[in-house]
């Protein structure tokens, strides 16, 4: 079975982000990119299917601007066997990606596509169901287990309250939450073997999809800053602060 | 103008997001109709009909929709979205695993986490964990919106909306239910709790986190963990509070433990009253807190339990 596997190249999650002065997007000039993290699971949870021996060939891609190519030698890196890259400095929103996506998956052939749940950039958590939708396969998001049983796959899902066990039907697709797996950190001599792995580099256009979106950022605003209050000294002035001043109590 | 609201269910009943859904739909004008689509939720579209200005509520009640699974649900949804400007439904897992496959397969963009109504076509949401937030304008003909709920105060009960039956049945042999296991708990949701009181790394271990218990039972407080705390093993990640977890505003927010990262503060900065307790002084979490308690949260905890 071949894997396809979705990688985005987003902020650091460490850094602090500014907004523009003029308010028009976020600041990213010289900032810190990497690999959203949820897209590391994704890749982990791939790589690790083919030592199972339950995939045959990981195949990685990315929808971006050039640089984007790092996060495809990182996936590499990490064991996916080839890449493509589908380059475009157009802001491509999730549905855009999708439609992509979509045009993958019908070359490639996959039998399963695992994408992170959500990109901790625009925070849209889209992408897999909408690509789940426009290819007509099932979907399995927020996954924190994935178990392949023949044409099959179980998928643990994180919801609200607890855990859901669904089965689909593969191909599918699925989504990774946080506690899936924990993503593995590149070997030197592997980041050299994946300067020679094989990437193909497309555009938007090679696959006829347009990444133009109806929506359109207005404006990008900080938010409200939350004053720091007080220091208090024992847990009786905090009761009475609660009680007296706050009034939650 | 008119929007059709997918109703949240708890365990079949009527899930508490849904009254902040429809206040969400009323900013933003016109007729709102509730779709309650389940297995058995006669109950959960009665009570949806009590809502403060629904004007109709369609029930889909069949097996088929037995669980809220995606495929299903976002083909009723297509069938059902015609006519309608505005899909709404509320950003939990269910509706942000639905909502998105409603827009692909209208071929329109979907809009998450919606916290604020400019207007019709123009939101606010957060982005990059809620450190800045983005204003953006759909020109799409048909909206389709997940909300976050902590945005917009809950409608009132008062309504008496129409009742009318969805005769709409799709196909599923792709996805199946296999279980679910649910916390057992008789605390309030994390989402919908006035008193959350959360724990962080600092708590230790997961068998720590029964420190909590007592004062949680003491103030009717939902109890939440940090990122760190769950990624530790300390405790499941349905507790989990931040970016990647549950976004919380209660009136009281008791941090014990958490430092206080961006991807935490990002899930309960919009909490009325925040404490922070905490043995580094220098914890980040304190520049956001109302009160801050520097201690031994291990002596502290018992403390606060016997005093409250």
């Amino acid at each position: 079975m071949k894997i396809l596997v979705a990688v985005k190249r987003v902020i650091d999650y460490n850094v602090k982000i500014r907004v523009k002065a003029d308010h028009s997007d976020v600041d990213l000039t010289n900032v810190k990119m990497a690999m959203n993290p949820f897209c590391e699971i994704a890749v982990e949870e791939a790589v690790r299917l083919k030592e199972k021996g339950v995939a045959t060939e990981v195949v990685a891609v990315t929808v971006g601007p050039k640089a984007a190519q790092e996060q495809l030698r990182t996936a590499l890196a990490l064991g996916a066997d080839r890449a493509i890259h589908i380059e475009t400095d157009e802001r491509a929103e999730s549905l855009a990606v999708a439609k992509l996506l979509a045009k993958v998956v019908e070359e490639e052939q996959p039998g399963l596509v695992v994408l992170g749940k959500q990109a901790i950039d625009t925070d849209n958590n889209q992408t897999g169901q909408m690509l789940a939708a426009l290819t007509g396969l099932p979907q399995g998001t927020f996954a924190s287990e994935v178990a392949v049983d023949g044409d099959k796959v179980n998928v643990t899902r994180e919801i609200d309250g607890g855990l859901q066990t669904i089965a689909l039907t593969l191909p599918a697709i699925v989504t990774t939450d946080l506690r899936l797996n924990e993503p593995r950190y590149a070997k030197l001599p592997d980041i050299m073997k994946a300067k020679k792995k094989p990437l193909d580099v497309k555009t938007p256009a090679d696959y006829g999809v347009e990444v133009a979106s109806k929506v359109s950022l207005v404006k990008v605003e900080s938010p409200a800053e939350r004053k720091g209050g007080v220091k208090v000294a024992s847990v009786d002035e905090l009761i009475d602060k609660l009680k007296n001043e706050a009034k939650v109590l | 103008m008119s929007i059709l609201v997918l109703a949240d269910l708890h365990e079949g009943q009527l899930a508490g997001a849904t009254a902040h859904v429809v206040a969400a739909a009323k900013a933003i004008g016109g007729d709102i109709d509730v779709l309650v689509a389940g297995e058995g939720v006669q109950a959960a579209a009665a009570a949806a009909a009590k809502l403060d200005g629904v004007s109709k509520v369609r029930v889909a009640d069949n097996a088929v929709y037995a669980h809220q699974l995606a495929e299903p649900m976002g083909a009723l949804l297509v069938e059902l979205a015609d006519g309608y400007t505005h899909v709404l439904a509320s950003a939990s897992t269910t509706g942000k695993n639905v909502l998105p496959r409603l827009a692909a397969l209208k071929d329109v963009s979907q809009l998450s986490d919606v916290l604020g109504v400019e207007s019709a076509d123009t939101f606010l949401r957060p982005i990059y964990a809620g450190n800045a937030i983005a204003t953006v304008k759909s020109d799409d003909t048909l909206k389709v919106i997940t909300i976050r709920t902590t945005g917009f105060d809950a409608v009132s009960d008062g309504g008496s909306a129409t009742i009318e039956a969805v005769d709409t049945v799709v196909e599923n042999s792709q996805s199946s239910f296999v279980k679910e296991e649910l916390a057992a708990s008789d605390r309030p949701e994390l989402g919908g709790a006035k008193v959350v009181i959360s724990g962080g790394r600092g708590m230790g271990n997961g068998e720590n986190f029964k420190l909590l218990d007592g004062i949680a039972d003491k103030l009717g407080a939902a109890i939440g963990a940090s990122r760190a705390a769950v990624d530790a093993g300390f405790v499941p990640n349905d507790m989990q509070v931040g970016q990647t977890g549950k976004i919380v505003a209660p009136e009281l927010y008791i941090a014990v433990g958490i430092s206080g990262a961006i991807q935490h503060l990002a899930g309960m900065k919009d909490s009325k009253v925040i404490v922070a307790i905490n043995k580094d002084d220098e914890a980040p979490i304190f520049q956001v807190a109302d009160y801050g308690l520097v201690g031994d949260l291990f002596e502290i905890l018992p403390e606060l339990e016997s005093k409250l």
